[in-house]
């Protein structure tokens, strides 16, 4: 008699795999850091154009946070430490 | 106030008064991130003697095990002082234990690297006032530095409004 193949318990394809979300940098507003001063850590610590430093500065402001980075966790740790020397108030959470 | 120089420093003159209120707002931050409270991990082992070489080994080891302990243990908390809050402040909101090891790995640091700013506008303000001259670096760790004394006094005046 002969004997069906067996099933073959393959692993599942990297692409079913859902890639880890990306982890975020976000500057909150506070009532004592100066617009000016934002801006220029945005601009030259973080080398955004100053138009775009300016928009993130104006988000903070505004809106009360802006999302200022995205990518590894580590790497988002890593603006935050940049951040607080400066004397932001930043936070790392994960994309939802 | 401040101009900008070539190469990117800047220069400013400081009356006598001036500078000494400078010194004077910088001093208390400098003294709050060296807050004997919270002692920063030993920097130093004792074990070694004066030639550099461990005068026991057994003590060195003991150093440094003792060193590794003590940071395991801890599980560092937001700073009571609000101040040291607002300068060390926490690196996840809703995530205490993130926020915790963060905190563990990287509280010390941040503290050395404001008490170097705050260090470096000390050294650079002349006692009698007169033209400061700022490198580039300098530049920024006197900004760095002024940000800190301006938190410190938005939390002790309660500063909660934008008056921008």
């Amino acid at each position: 008699m002969s004997v069906a193949p067996a099933e073959l318990d393959l692993p599942r394809s990297a692409d079913e795999v859902t890639p880890e979300k990306p982890w975020l940098t976000i500057v909150w507003n506070d009532p004592v850091n100066l617009m000016s001063y934002v801006t220029y850590v945005f601009e030259h610590v973080f080398g955004f154009p100053r138009p775009k430093a300016e928009k993130l500065m104006l988000d903070v402001h505004h809106k009360g946070r802006a999302v200022v980075a995205s990518g590894s966790r580590e790497a988002m740790e890593r603006n935050v430490e940049v951040l607080h020397g400066y004397g932001l108030w930043a936070t790392v959470r994960q994309d939802t | 106030m401040f101009r900008p120089m070539k190469g990117g420093g800047a220069s400013v003159w400081l009356s006598p008064g001036e500078a000494t209120l400078l010194r004077t707002l910088v001093v208390p931050v400098m003294e709050l991130l060296s807050d004997p409270a919270r002692p920063a991990p030993p920097a130093d082992l004792s074990g070694l003697a004066a030639s550099g070489a461990p005068a026991e080994s057994a003590d060195l080891f003991d150093d440094l095990e003792k060193m590794f302990n003590e940071t395991a243990a801890e599980a560092p908390e937001t700073p009571a002082d609000p101040v040291l809050a607002r300068l060390l402040p926490d690196a996840y909101q809703d995530d205490d234990e993130a926020a915790s090891e963060f905190r563990k790995y990287t509280e010390s640091s941040l503290r050395e690297a404001k008490k170097y700013f705050a260090q470096t506008m000390l050294e650079t303000l002349p006692v009698k006032g007169g033209r400061v001259k700022l490198s580039a670096d300098q530049a920024r760790d006197w900004l760095r530095a002024l940000n800190d004394v301006r938190l410190m006094f938005g939390v002790r005046l309660a500063v909660t409004e934008d008056f921008e």
